[in-house]
């Protein structure tokens, strides 16, 4: 931290003043203000310091990338541009993190998609970058809708992935992202994810930094790998590329990196722990029945325990905050007296509960759903009446609510 | 900047690799005279290469590496194909990322550097065969172009995916039988240094490697004018003599044979305005540069 360090206390063209991020973060007052998601992410950059973003329209993160581009306007970003598309866009980010420099962007769903040969290589290249992702419906027939299935691929690519149920969550997390994905053992992008629409579109109450507090700039020669600015003296590499001349020493070399990628997520576990206070939340995890969920799915079960509580059903709560790295031993701490396990999920194939179902034992215990997809809410009913039937109490029907 | 930044620390000086030594010793970093007639006696930042005997493209690499204006200043972006086998072997730090995208790569890259080193020329040049450049990553060819990125794009143009074995590619000839072409190609060849003067690139060269003198003078033009005005873009032919059935010492005269007037490397080469007034700029310069030398010359012969 020593580069880093040396800039706290002195102050950014914009006036704003480097700050030590845990004082910014945790000791610093902060300003009650009532903004959508989108809003949210403009304010969190103005503080992060960034020197790059990259921007491409596609519903819902267009917002949040244009008001970026005022940020820029501002002074606020190095340079600013909109790409082609977003496999363009995740190259240009990567072409920006080679070169040295904070980075952020935003995507969603089918972008998403259309970028992802990306996100693997930046995770082997150890590119920190920042890219939100609003999730949105990917599939066909066509939806513009919330749903996260994209998340279920991002988790396979080596990339920190967090998945924040609030526009709280969201603004803490894109400023401590940046101090755990550049810590130097750690080096990785970060795709910090909400659900599209629920989290962007609407307003929430969000608790701001001060606005003349920024983070202190990146420093790219704490890299685990050489930053590519011709600083730091070039050599030949080496004789032979192994891609070509030998299978075992390619094999040896492309193992041995991944699983370095892999051993990265893990050690940006601590990192994390302390920034976030714990890769989980917990409540009532004494209950006989724990609900695991993540995004706006905590927020809706927390109406449904709400709703059987008022029952007599005493339920508890264990919201998923990061998924990379996966909470796996607190959640089988957390779990550990429940009998039931229910999972809802805004998507169709249930990957949260897949990779809960992998990790605890007595998986039996994980009754995966209730899943809504391409932009279907989830009434907090439709997890009680969930838990019901899992309990096997009668639930009435819900299907002429409103008739 | 000069050689100094790739000093070793003298205790380890004998246990670093030849390559390197070599490097240290006789690289021409720093050198604004520098070009392609040091290769001869500094081996310059290209040691060895896995490219097979008498590959045009190993001259051009050659070739080009030694006419970069301000090496120890150059990132160079390269994409999947033969061009992946050299870099590793290149003393200037490059990257290689996916297929195709180069020149979105580049973008970002020139970017950073420039928020980073904004009193500092970084120069950024991609190199990417006729794949990469003109098929699966002709937009963001064009659109680098489009945007006025500050860098040079050189596309080694063989006339097919070479790395792959030999598929039908853009740039291919009209007629060439090829894998994925069992009939033969049934389009042109794209004209792509048209498309690049009216995409906005300033200066547009196509023509082959067979003459060291004249890559070098494109090179630095191409390198000076992205620098200062916006993009360039050359296009050299770079025959895979493997996939067109040639020897390994036939690749020279395979050169020699296109760029005939008639024939599709005759050398063509776009200027524009403001390209053409750095130019004669940098040319004045150089014109003064050498009268000096010759003037401190005849000080120095007076004097003795």
């Amino acid at each position: 931290m020593a580069a880093q360090a040396s800039f706290i206390g002195q102050k950014n063209k914009k006036e704003q003043v480097y700050t030590d991020p845990w004082h910014m973060m945790n000791e610093a007052a902060r300003t009650p203000s009532f903004f959508t998601g989108s809003e949210v992410i403009k304010e969190a950059v103005r503080r992060a310091s960034c020197d790059i973003m990259v921007a491409y329209p596609i519903t819902p993160q267009s917002e949040a990338a244009a008001l970026c581009g005022e940020l820029f306007a501002e002074g606020y970003i190095g340079d600013y541009f909109r790409g082609e598309s977003e496999f363009a866009v995740m190259s240009q980010c990567a072409g920006a993190a080679f070169g040295g420099a904070r980075v952020f962007t935003t995507t969603a769903g089918p972008g998403t998609m259309r970028a992802m040969e990306n996100f693997p290589m930046w995770a082997g290249a150890r590119l920190p970058i920042q890219m939100i992702v609003t999730c949105r419906g990917i599939n066909s027939p066509l939806s513009i809708q919330p749903d996260t299935l994209e998340i279920s691929y991002l988790m396979q690519t080596g990339m920190l992935v967090w998945h924040a149920e609030t526009a709280q969550d969201f603004y803490d997390w894109i400023l401590k992202g940046y101090m755990v994905s550049e810590e130097p053992d750690v080096h990785l992008p970060l795709a910090l994810c909400c659900d599209g629409f629920f989290v962007t579109h609407t307003k929430d109450m969000v608790d701001l930094t001060p606005v003349d507090m920024c983070l202190p700039p990146y420093d790219p020669y704490r890299s685990p790998v050489p930053c590519m600015d011709m600083e730091c003296p070039p050599v030949r590499m080496m004789r032979d590329p192994f891609v070509m001349k030998s299978n075992y020493i390619s094999y040896a070399t492309h193992a041995s990196w991944q699983q370095e990628v892999w051993a990265a997520v893990e050690r940006s576990r601590k990192h994390t722990i302390r920034w976030m206070d714990g890769l989980i939340d917990t409540e009532n995890t004494d209950a006989d029945i724990i609900v695991v969920a993540s995004g706006t799915a905590v927020s809706q079960s927390r109406e449904a325990i709400a709703i059987l509580e008022e029952e007599g059903i005493k339920v508890g709560l264990v919201k998923v905050k990061t998924l990379r790295p996966w909470p796996g031993e607190e959640i089988r701490e957390a779990t550990k007296h429940a009998n039931h396990i229910i999972v809802p999920e805004f998507n169709v194939t249930g990957w949260l509960a897949r990779e809960v179902s992998a990790t605890i034992p007595n998986n039996n215990r994980v009754h995966a759903g209730p899943h809504v997809c391409g932009g279907m809410t989830m009434p907090p009913e439709i997890i009680a009446a969930e838990i019901k039937t899992v309990l096997g109490v009668k639930a009435p029907s819900l299907a002429g609510r409103g008739g | 900047m000069s050689k100094e930044r790739i000093k070793i620390a003298e205790e380890l000086f004998d246990i670093m690799p030849a390559e390197y030594q070599d490097l240290v010793k006789r690289a021409t970093y720093g050198n604004e005279q520098r070009g392609w007639k040091d290769i001869g006696n500094a081996k310059e930042l290209i040691e060895e290469h896995s490219l097979c005997a008498g590959c045009p493209e190993s001259m051009a690499f050659r070739y080009i590496l030694a006419s970069l204006p301000n090496p120890e200043d150059t990132v160079m972006v390269g994409s999947t194909g033969c061009t992946s086998l050299v870099f590793p072997h290149v003393a200037v730090h490059n990257i290689h990322s996916l297929f195709g995208n180069q020149n979105a790569v580049a973008s970002g890259l020139k970017r950073a550097l420039t928020v980073r080193f904004p009193d500092r020329h970084k120069d950024v040049v991609v190199l990417a065969g006729d794949g990469a450049t003109v098929d699966i990553g002709l937009d963001m060819t064009l659109q680098a172009w489009f945007r006025q990125e500050k860098f040079t794009t050189i596309c080694f143009d063989n006339e097919l995916y070479a790395n792959t074995g030999g598929q039908e590619s853009g740039l291919m000839q009209k007629g060439f039988v090829a894998k994925m072409a069992p009939v033969g190609k049934t389009f042109e060849k794209v004209r792509l240094p048209e498309i690049a003067r009216e995409s906005g690139c300033h200066y547009v060269v196509n023509c082959t490697v067979s003459k060291p003198n004249l890559i070098e003078k494109v090179i630095k033009n191409a390198v000076h004018i992205a620098r200062e005005i916006g993009p360039t873009y050359l296009q050299l032919y770079t025959p895979c003599i493997l996939e067109i059935g040639k020897n390994s010492m036939e690749g020279l005269q395979e050169m020699r044979d296109s760029e005939k007037p008639t024939e599709r490397f005759a050398y063509k080469e776009y200027v524009s305005e403001p390209a053409k007034e750095l130019l004669a700029e940098l040319a004045a310069k150089e014109k003064e540069r050498k009268a000096e030398a010759k003037r401190q010359l005849a000080s120095q012969t007076v004097t003795v």
